[in-house]
């Protein structure tokens, strides 16, 4: 049986987050009423114009600048024409054959091993609308045309990927990149990150790319890898079996884990693309670039490497703290107020990770300032550590300041009248265990320790407990 | 002088002057289209009530105010050419896919128009989607010559030109891609100016071929011409192929003598098929020019004989796309008793597009389809290159060339509809001025032997209609062509 290199190439749509359409004013608002968000341009009615929404252009500029892309000094609109109900001119505006951005690449890291990318070029082009079918009277489709004028980046990688975890690092990356510019949500769910990714198959050694199979529209990082998995097992089958892949447009069912054929090249459309003569041609001067590169913000990458060498905290940690933008300007914000940044780097991966992994949204709920302040608490000995995930939970739940938490908790007990109290109260109980341990069995101070947590409902200071314990047992 | 064969000037005078009322002076103009639209078909739409109750409230805004700070188009009805989208009146561009069509706002230009104050008295017939040069494409059937009515008036702004010339339209606006303002002013012998591209907005006017396509007036005489420019020029923030470069004062351009104006003669011009009468006409012309103070001299344009191929690939491969839209889906004519969403597609297009449109949009994206894109598309760009080129160094040399309009004189109706290639070449002169993208007009400039107005062109360089304005001026003060009005 012959050995298969499975060779895979993304094309990234994502949304860029202006705040009006791309040739027009209206808003980009999503989950509006069908149609609110429409004039007459972007309803392409007769006799209407396209006007270019220079954001938009910034935007997709400051992707390819964090992509290493070539910014094109001169770049042109051309139609895309196709035939769809949820197309109101007959033809998408996008770039063909002079994109704004050629050249780039990515880096980044799958299982600690450093892989790189060809970003081969970014284009913008405007966002069909939608159809509904299952809106009104049953027989009828209906079209909502909120999103027709969006505008959007697309971002086509070289065939350089060799799998599907790599296919998944790399959009994780591009994601993060885009989401720290700033100029998109990355929200898959709601379309504005998304992808198609050209999967196909060749013999080991070989340097011929096989027949491919384009994967449309795919919205989570999950159903990437499913998709590219079920399409390379499909794809090595035929081969096996000496058949031929058909190259051909195939979608993702993700009800139930498979790729399905929609249309073969056969049917595939002549979009009889020229220039858009609406519109002029994209001059990029200098200064404007410059100003745009001076102005990039500090990328996830570039944080992590920050984060490694002025907080001291490890490799691991600075990844992780880096992931998602958010979560970075947080760390950040619960340093600045606590001092610690391995306490707040332990604390953000365990405790607010934890919570966001079950699907909360602690970060909301708790502001960054608050969780510094519980920190300096564990660091004054105000309260136990043991004591800081309950207060983290409450400041969650209850959606109040770390202060009024801890009152309402009656803060941590340091009071070494009281604390000898309980040990007093915890010796008497336990005559056998003071007595096995006066004749040398040292392993029961934890024990003792543990019960006067215990019986102080953990808020007894540790090392409070630890010294008298000491003194009392000697 | 009659009230409907009046120039805006002429009106302006006796609104501010309270001779006549801007009810009365609607109310004259809607009873002469009653009569005359009949023979002429110059409207496709009339809108009678809303022009009587707009002139009622400039009548009473003129009651209110002084006289002095009337714009000057005050109180003027007006038909304008049924591409302009016009709020609230029904838009047909001469189309059946369009029938329909109330659109919800108005273009540029009209809005213009009516700030400084004109009367809508109605949408003016056109060949469909302005494609044609005969205005037998029209979906509400031919507009008639009103110096005989057995002729055509030329197109595709066939409707208004006939409106013009005829006194049912005090002056209009036209659209012109390859000659459709420019060859029907020849045809009926009114002033009809293309300006530069990008010099008026085209937003809110419905795309034929969107490089070449552009607004202009047409009027009875070359001052009104400078009037209506002066109205509609400038930027538009909505159009981004309109150029923001400051409007002259174009009536400050009109002066009587031409000392010190060179003139070219493109030889390509005056070659064979070339009517002689109208070459008779043109050479009087010239001489009339020369004692006026303008030098004359040969200019040679050598790439003139490629424009006409080059234009029907461009033309149509913008149109292609840009009548794309009309799908039966949002708005418009939709087919009946349809089945599936191609079905939909295919029988709206089928049954709402006439016969010329359908031949552009299959020839449009023949040139665009794989494989022949580089063959024609992109060859016929790099023509067009050369075209402008071509103007660009003549009129180094010249302030302004001189050529004939049409080759012929207002044809008979049917004479030129089966044979599309003849009819192509009815626009000969004018096209390659929409290539190189530079302002053209045509003036009256005489009459052959059956009393068919002829016209004379004269184009200049970019954003340079001052010198058109001059040279048509001084020429129509030393004639007398634009005062003949047809005998209806």
């Amino acid at each position: 049986m012959t050995q298969y290199e499975t060779v895979i190439g993304l094309e990234v749509h994502a949304q860029l987050k202006t705040k009006s359409k791309i040739f027009c004013s209206c808003p980009t608002t999503f989950g509006e009423p069908p149609n609110k968000n429409t004039c007459p341009v972007c309803l392409g009615l007769p006799g209407v114009l396209p006007v270019l929404n220079k954001t938009a252009v910034e935007y997709a500029i400051k992707a390819g600048l964090a992509t290493h892309c070539k910014v094109q000094k001169r770049s042109i609109w051309a139609r895309k024409n196709y035939f769809y109900p949820d197309l109101p001119k007959g033809y998408q505006i996008s770039q063909y054959e002079f994109p704004l951005c050629l050249d780039g690449y990515l880096e980044f890291y799958v299982k600690d091993q450093k892989k790189r990318v060809q970003i081969q070029r970014i284009h913008m082009e405007e966002d069909a609308g939608k159809l509904l079918h299952d809106f009104g009277h049953p027989d009828s489709s209906h079209v909502d045309l909120n999103r027709a004028g969006t505008p959007l980046v697309e971002i086509v990688s070289s065939p350089d990927l060799r799998s599907s975890e790599e296919a998944s690092a790399y959009l994780k990356h591009l994601r993060n990149i885009l989401v720290y510019l700033d100029v998109c949500d990355g929200n898959m769910e709601e379309g504005s990150f998304r992808c198609d990714a050209n999967v196909s198959l060749r013999p080991v050694g070989s340097e011929k790319l096989g027949t491919r199979a384009e994967l449309k529209n795919i919205n989570s990082f999950k159903f990437v890898e499913k998709a590219i998995e079920y399409e390379v097992a499909r794809q090595e089958a035929i081969l096996n079996e000496g058949g031929r892949v058909v190259q051909e447009t195939r979608l993702f069912n993700s009800a139930k884990g498979i790729t399905e054929s929609m249309r073969s090249k056969e049917e595939a459309h002549d979009y009889r693309y020229f220039p858009d003569p609406d519109l002029l041609p994209l001059i990029i001067d200098d200064a404007w670039l410059k100003e745009i590169q001076k102005n990039l913000p500090e990328l996830g990458h570039q944080k992590a490497e920050r984060f490694e060498r002025d907080y001291a905290i490890p490799h691991y940690d600075a990844e992780v703290l880096t992931a998602e933008k958010e979560v970075a300007l947080y760390f950040e914000e619960v340093v600045k107020q606590c001092g610690d940044a391995k306490r707040a780097s332990n604390i953000i991966m365990t405790e607010m990770l934890g919570l966001a992994a079950k699907g909360e949204k602690p970060f909301e709920t708790i502001p960054a300032i608050e969780l510094g302040k519980a920190i300096t608490m564990t660091l004054k000995g105000t309260i136990s550590g043991k004591m800081l995930k309950d207060v983290i939970l409450a400041m969650h739940t209850e959606k109040q300041s770390a202060e009024t938490i801890v009152n309402k908790m009656g803060g941590q007990l340091s009071d070494s009248s009281a604390i000898e109290a309980i040990i007093d109260k915890v010796l008497a109980a336990n005559p056998d265990n003071v007595q096995q341990y006066k004749s040398g069995k040292d392993k029961l101070f934890g024990f003792f320790v543990g019960q006067v947590m215990k019986e102080s409902k953990g808020k007894a200071n540790p090392q409070v407990v630890n010294d008298l314990l000491k003194k009392k047992l000697f | 002088m009659e009230l409907a064969h009046l120039t805006l000037f002429e009106i302006h005078q006796k609104i501010k002057a309270k001779e006549i009322s801007c009810q009365e002076i609607t109310a004259a103009q809607l009873k002469r289209i009653e009569k005359l639209n009949a023979q002429l078909n110059a409207f496709i739409t009339l809108c009678p009530e809303k022009a009587m109750a707009r002139a009622q409230e400039l009548d009473q805004h003129l009651a209110k105010n002084p006289a002095s700070d009337l714009p000057p188009l005050f109180g003027v009805p007006m038909g304008l050419k049924d591409i302009f989208l016009t709020e609230g009146v029904r838009t047909t561009c001469a189309s059946k896919i369009l029938g329909d069509y109330i659109p919800p706002y108005n273009s540029t230009a009209v809005q213009k128009l009516l700030n400084a104050g004109i009367i809508l008295t109605g949408k003016l017939n056109m060949d469909e989607f302005a494609m044609g040069s005969s205005n037998e494409t029209s979906h509400f059937g031919p507009c008639k010559n009103p110096w005989d009515l057995n002729r055509v008036p030329g197109g595709s702004s066939g409707g208004s030109a006939s409106a013009v010339s005829s006194g049912i339209s005090y002056a209009t606006l036209g659209t012109d891609t390859g000659g459709s303002i420019r060859q029907p002013a020849s045809l009926t012998s009114i002033v009809g100016l293309k300006p530069t591209y990008g010099r008026v907005s085209r937003y809110g006017v419905i795309a034929f071929a969107s490089s070449l396509d552009q607004v202009g007036p047409m009027a009875k005489d070359v001052r009104d011409c400078a009037l209506m420019l002066q109205t509609i020029a400038g930027y538009d923030p909505k159009d981004s192929t309109s150029v923001n470069q400051p409007v002259p004062n174009y009536l400050a351009a009109l002066k009587k003598d031409l000392k010190g104006i060179r003139l070219g003669i493109p030889q390509e011009y005056f070659a064979e098929g070339l009517d002689p009468e109208i070459e008779k006409s043109l050479q009087q012309a010239l001489q009339t020019l020369k004692e006026l103070g303008a030098t004359v001299k040969p200019v040679q344009l050598p790439h003139t004989e490629y424009g006409v191929p080059t234009y029907y690939i461009l033309a149509p491969a913008e149109a292609s796309s840009n009548l794309a839209r009309y799908d039966g889906v949002r708005y418009g004519f939709r087919a009946k008793n349809i089945e599936t969403l191609l079905d939909l597609y295919e029988q709206s297009k089928t049954q709402g597009f006439g016969s010329e449109v359908k031949r552009r949009i299959m020839l449009g994206s023949y040139v665009l389809s794989a494989g022949y894109y580089d063959a024609y598309y992109l060859k016929a760009q790099k023509v067009r290159t050369l075209i402008r080129q071509d103007f660009l160094n003549a009129l180094k040399e010249v302030d302004a060339l001189v050529t004939p309009t049409s080759p012929t004189c207002a044809f008979k109706l049917g004479e030129k509809t089966d044979d599309p290639l003849k009819m192509y070449l009815s626009d000969i002169y004018t096209i390659n001025v929409n290539l190189a993208g530079l302002p053209g007009m045509c003036v009256p400039c005489g009459f052959n032997s059956q009393n068919l107005p002829i016209g004379m062109q004269l184009i200049a360089g970019p954003f340079a209609e001052e010198k058109l304005f001059h040279v048509a001026f001084a020429y129509e003060q030393a004639t007398v062509w634009h005062k003949r009005r047809p005998t209806l």
